[in-house]
């Protein structure tokens, strides 16, 4: 699904990707630890193609195709999906109204018909229902206004809606209370499917007991330090960071 | 025609940025080029007149040679030569005024059904009964029949002149004298046509009622004369939409509009301007000049103004209420767009004479490229109006770095109890919403249409349903190319 070879990245001119290889594979669901200032945020970025994140070297393939020659909305159209850690307010916009642009969007680009005002109600409604998300908060103009829980949840559902065949989902976990994580767990969960993978940032172990990851890999000044299964995870929770740290000092 | 052959290329070759910029090739019947006591006395036997009208257009006339040019909005332009322009040019099967639509020439049905302008009754939209002006004349009006039954007027004002010359005698230049400012004076002079309503007592207009005005000819000049007159407990929702062709030249488009309400009666005023704005460079374009003002005569009377100004070289216009009666309310809703090198200076007057009247301004200018866009508005509380209240509210959003938004009220209140809001804001798209956009599929154009519609939902929601549509879409097209 995803491949990235000898990535380098710089923003404003200062490398913070420093050779990071990493391959993705169908249904695979990996997640990326790591202390703060190490990257993460940046990677998902630069396979988001944002502005001012610029790749120096390397290369990344996504379904075979190479994913720096795409444009972010074309990008998002092949199906990479980004859950922000900060979703962006749109004052005026209802988030039925930005949904049904996305969505709409996205089967343009693969040669779909847009939806009709019904069938996309019916659609956006199931998903909504399951996350939580009220027809009050559809009609409010997008993410203004609300809270760190109501935003991830907004967040999850545009994942549902939008059917992405690669999520990134970075530090979906901040903000959250235990209840909204769950509701939130259980519906990026239900999408886990052999034709979907997902990459999820976070910083603590804690979302990981809810979304159980194939691999865990440990970030650490711009290059994967270590890989392995989840039990990584739980070693960090114990650990911290520390041992990577001290190993990339020496 | 060579110069019309030029137009239908630069349409083809810009395709679908400004779609209405085709030509009609029509016989058109033209008064001689420029302006004088003679194209006036012209046009007056033109429409078969009555003296009282003649004299008010000379002395309209004579006014305006002594009137200097309004000097005081930002706008930049060189000064404008008058005697280069047609004042009259009529289609020629104008000749025998048609009787129905079939008599209607089919090129001028054919160029309104491009517009998207159906004037086949049995095609109209349920509930929008239209009036279309060409160049100087009112070629069809819809559904003339149906509004009669209930004693609605809705015809055009050189109709009005002859079937109903009191009210038009009564009303005509009592909101907007000819004296008032240089523009409206020549229209008081010159104004060749428009539409004329009356709504009788306790009546409420059943229907949406529309103008649809286009500027076809070469180097005419556009002086559409509007008359809106709201009898007692009555009610009309009134549309206005404008389009021109592409020409390299500059078209002086000044027009008059007075409403005027009496008793409890309610007039909502909706306009939707697309006149063609020039190109990249700013050539061409047409210059806006309109002089818009309603009357709230009556106790509890209302009027509304919403107004969606995407086109236009150059656009000077205020819409405007005089707030007579006591409890009378005037609201304000406005977007204006300017995009490459379009000027606007757009605004409001609120003036409260009567107690306890209160206006509502909400204004979003949109500046792209390298325009500019200025917001001006006079809220004047005269010593009479006890209680008097206003709200203001302008909003500017920038796009790119090389425009230009401006707010410019002016506050007067001469009553210790009125009460005067106004609240300004300025703000950019910011980089956050369009990568957010985008990441979930959004073009750059899609994404700034999407964000800039959001912007003036509040001022978009005000417009009747079908206009609303054609308004959030125009809003998309007017930006494209602002951003990348």
């Amino acid at each position: 699904m995803l491949e990235i070879r000898n990535l380098h990245a710089t923003v404003d001119g200062k490398e913070i990707i420093k050779g990071l290889d990493l391959t993705i594979g169908a249904g695979e669901v990996h997640a990326i630890m790591g202390p703060n200032g190490t990257g993460k945020s940046t990677l998902s970025y630069v396979l988001a193609g944002r502005d001012g994140y610029e790749v120096t070297e390397g290369e990344i393939l996504f379904q075979g195709e190479n994913l720096l020659d795409l444009e972010t909305d074309e990008r998002a159209c092949r199906g990479i999906f980004l859950a922000f850690q900060y979703p962006v307010e749109i004052p005026g916009v209802a988030g039925t109204t930005f949904l049904k642009t996305a969505l709409n969007a996205v089967r343009k680009s693969r040669g779909e018909d847009d939806l009709d005002a019904m069938q996309f109600l019916k659609h956006v409604r199931e998903k909504a229902k399951t996350l939580g998300v009220s027809d009050e908060m559809l009609r409010r103009p997008l993410n203004v206004g609300f809270s760190g829980g109501e935003k991830k949840r907004n967040e999850a559902l545009q994942m549902a809606v939008l059917e992405p065949s690669f999520a990134i989902l970075d530090e979906t976990d901040s903000g959250l209370d235990i209840d909204a994580l769950k509701v939130v767990a259980d519906g990026v969960n239900a999408m886990r499917d052999p034709a979907r993978s997902m990459l999820i940032i976070t910083h603590y172990q804690r979302l990981l007991n809810y979304i159980e990851p194939d691999h865990v890999h440990v970030l650490v000044n711009g290059r994967i330090a270590k890989s392995g299964g989840k039990e990584l995870a739980e070693r960090l929770e114990e650990h911290g960071y520390a041992e990577f740290l001290d190993a990339e000092a020496a | 025609m060579a110069a019309t052959a030029k137009t239908i290329e630069q349409v083809k070759s810009v395709g679908d940025k400004y779609k209405y910029g085709f030509v009609t090739d029509i016989d058109l019947d033209y008064a001689p080029k420029g302006l004088n006591e003679d194209i006036i006395r012209f046009i007056s036997a033109k429409k078969e007149e009555p003296e009282w009208l003649l004299e008010w257009r000379l002395k309209a006339y004579a006014h305006w040679l002594e009137m200097p040019e309004p000097e005081w909005a930002k706008v930049d332009f060189p000064p404008i030569d008058y005697q280069d322009a047609y004042y009259y040019a009529a289609p020629k099967s104008d000749e025998d005024k048609p009787k129905s639509l079939d008599e209607v020439d089919p090129k001028l049905l054919e160029t309104y059904e491009k517009l998207g302008i159906p004037l086949h009754e049995q095609e109209v939209l349920a509930g929008v009964a239209v009036d279309a002006v060409f160049d100087s004349v009112s070629v069809a009006t819809t559904y003339k029949g149906k509004l009669e039954e209930q004693g609605i007027i809705f015809c055009s004002i050189s109709e009005a002149v002859q079937d109903h010359p009191e009210l038009v005698k009564k009303y005509l230049g009592s909101v907007v004298p000819y004296g008032d400012n240089k523009h409206a004076c020549l229209n008081s002079a010159a104004f060749t046509d428009g539409s004329f309503v009356y709504i009788p007592k306790g009546v409420r207009c059943p229907m949406e009622l529309s103008t649809y005005f286009r500027i076809n000819a070469e180097n005419t000049g556009q002086f559409e004369r509007t008359l809106i007159i709201a009898d007692e407990g009555s009610y009309v929702s009134y549309l206005e939409g404008c389009t021109a062709p592409m020409r390299d030249e500059n078209q002086l488009h000044a027009a008059v509009v007075e409403l005027i309400t009496l008793d409890d009666a309610e007039i909502k005023y909706s306009t939707v301007q697309n006149w063609y704005p020039g190109d990249e460079d700013g050539k061409g374009g047409i210059y806006n000049f309109v002089t818009k003002r309603g009357a709230c005569r009556g106790r509890n009377s209302k009027i509304s103004w919403t107004q969606v100004e995407t086109g236009s070289a150059i656009t000077w216009k205020y819409p405007s209420c005089i707030l007579e009666g006591d409890n009378s309310v005037g609201e304000f809703y406005s977007v204006a767009i300017t995009n490459n090198l379009q000027q606007a200076d757009t605004g409001t007057k609120m003036i409260h004479l009567g107690k306890n009247t209160s206006s509502t301004i909400i204004a979003k200018g949109i500046a792209a490229g390298r325009s500019d866009s200025t917001y001006r508005g006079q809220v004047k509380i005269m010593p009479n109006a006890e209680g008097a209240r206003n709200f203001t509210q302008c909003d500017s959003l920038l796009i790119g770095d090389q425009c230009g938004a401006h707010t410019v009220p002016y506050i007067e209140s001469r009553n210790p109890s009125a009460r005067v809001e106004h609240e300004a804001t300025t703000s950019k798209i910011s980089d956050d919403q369009m990568f957010y956009c985008q990441q979930r599929g959004l073009s750059d154009e899609e994404a700034v249409a999407l964000i800039v519609n959001g912007f003036c939902r509040e001022v978009l929601q005000q417009l009747p349903m079908e206009f609303a549509v054609e308004a959030q879409k125009l809003v998309g097209i007017s930006l494209e190319g602002s951003v990348g």
